[in-house]
């Protein structure tokens, strides 16, 4: 569409999307260094995701030191450790009380990945029900890959385009709520 | 150090244990599963046995023997310092024990752990009788043998991502043929 337009683009147009790109990169370099994170933290990565919030790795020097235990107030969802099947119907009721913009990170392989509880009771990785920006790996992970994580999530959301006032429809997965395929059935 | 104990207890219902022995320094009774509750009566309210510590009750699922499930009962006693260990063989058919949560109120958890996990029935209990860990919209006891391995029963559907890799369900060496013989209670020293 730009590139069509940039054609046949007008002197107003040109300005118009220079106001655009402007307020997109202000907004996006505010929103990036205001990271209220949301710590669902379900098991022993709770530990280093509280050393990186502590005082000799300091989450805060990134703009993210501000945990809101309210899903309301937080525009980053930090699933920090496993997440069994019981709970992932929680997990995205969490997810979608959630105001938008808002961004997710995958802290540690059990919520990348499942891990290594490939067993009955574990969902294997929350990409399989919410939308994830960033995967840290580790089992735990290291306190200096969270901060490299954070630190690639903060340069997605300045790329990311921002507006003042987004006019955009919600998600299709807010939407449909209950789309998307049926997990493995179990044989009798 | 607990002989005495298991003698005491098989002396006193002859007709109950089925075997009796000692294995790595633990006194095991075998008992029926009609006399578990007068032996478990027995061991809290002698002032000799005092085993008034409700250690746990756990299950092994023995998949390929008759009486195919036995439950592990561990007591203990603080005052004496000893420990006993009743076991109990229960059929396939039919997985059903009686509760001692009459006389031990802290084995609440651990029966509701059994039934959660295995499917043993306990009747008579004071409370009803409901899933542990596992929700109520779980179908099967994942921790018996016959169980998939990788049966997952979500509760929401997924979202729909082509790039995952689902590993095989159970695969080669799940066969009854393939595992490792199971050691049989029967073949261990008898004591009495």
């Amino acid at each position: 569409m730009s590139s069509q337009m940039s054609l046949v683009t007008t002197r107003r147009d040109e300005a118009q999307g220079f106001l655009e790109r402007m307020v997109s990169r202000g907004l996006g370099w505010a929103r990036k260094y205001s990271l209220f994170q949301y710590p669902f933290a379900t098991a022993c990565c709770g530990m280093e995701f509280m050393s990186v919030a502590g005082s000799r790795y300091d989450i805060a020097r990134f703009g993210a030191e501000f945990p809101r235990f309210s899903p309301r107030q937080a525009d980053l969802l930090m699933v920090i450790g496993t997440i069994n099947l019981k709970q992932a119907p929680v997990l995205k009721r969490v997810y979608e009380q959630m105001a938008e913009p808002k961004w997710v990170i995958a802290f540690g392989v059990c919520a990348s990945s499942g891990g290594f509880y490939d067993n009955y009771a574990v969902l294997q990785g929350i990409d399989r029900i919410i939308p994830v920006d960033v995967y840290i790996p580790g089992c735990p992970p290291r306190p200096e890959q969270v901060l490299d994580g954070l630190i690639l999530l903060q340069e997605k959301i300045q790329a990311q385009h921002h507006k003042l006032i987004d006019r955009a429809p919600p998600s299709p997965d807010l939407i449909q709520g209950m789309g998307g395929r049926q997990i493995a059935e179990v044989k009798p | 150090m607990s002989e005495k104990a298991l003698r005491r207890v098989a002396d006193r219902f002859p007709q109950a244990v089925v075997h009796a022995y000692t294995q790595h320094g633990d006194e095991t009774l075998v008992v029926d599963r009609e006399h578990l509750v007068e032996v478990a009566r027995f061991c809290h309210d002698d002032p000799e046995l005092e085993l008034k510590l409700p250690v746990s009750v756990t299950c092994v699922d023995y998949i390929d023997e008759k009486p195919r499930f036995e439950l592990v009962y561990t007591l203990y006693s603080i005052t004496k310092k000893h420990r006993l260990r009743i076991k109990v063989r229960l059929p396939e058919d039919d997985p059903v024990a009686p509760s001692i949560t009459s006389i031990y109120r802290g084995m609440d958890y651990w029966e509701r752990y059994c039934w959660d996990m295995y499917g043993i029935r306990f009747t008579d209990r004071v409370k009803p009788l409901k899933r542990l860990w596992m929700y109520e919209e779980f179908e099967g006891h994942p921790l018996r043998k016959d169980y998939p391995l990788r049966g997952r029963q979500g509760l929401i559907p997924e979202r729909d991502i082509q790039d995952i890799y689902r590993g095989p369900g159970p695969g080669p060496g799940s066969e009854p043929s393939a595992r490792s013989p199971v050691a049989k209670p029967s073949q261990l020293p008898v004591v009495k």
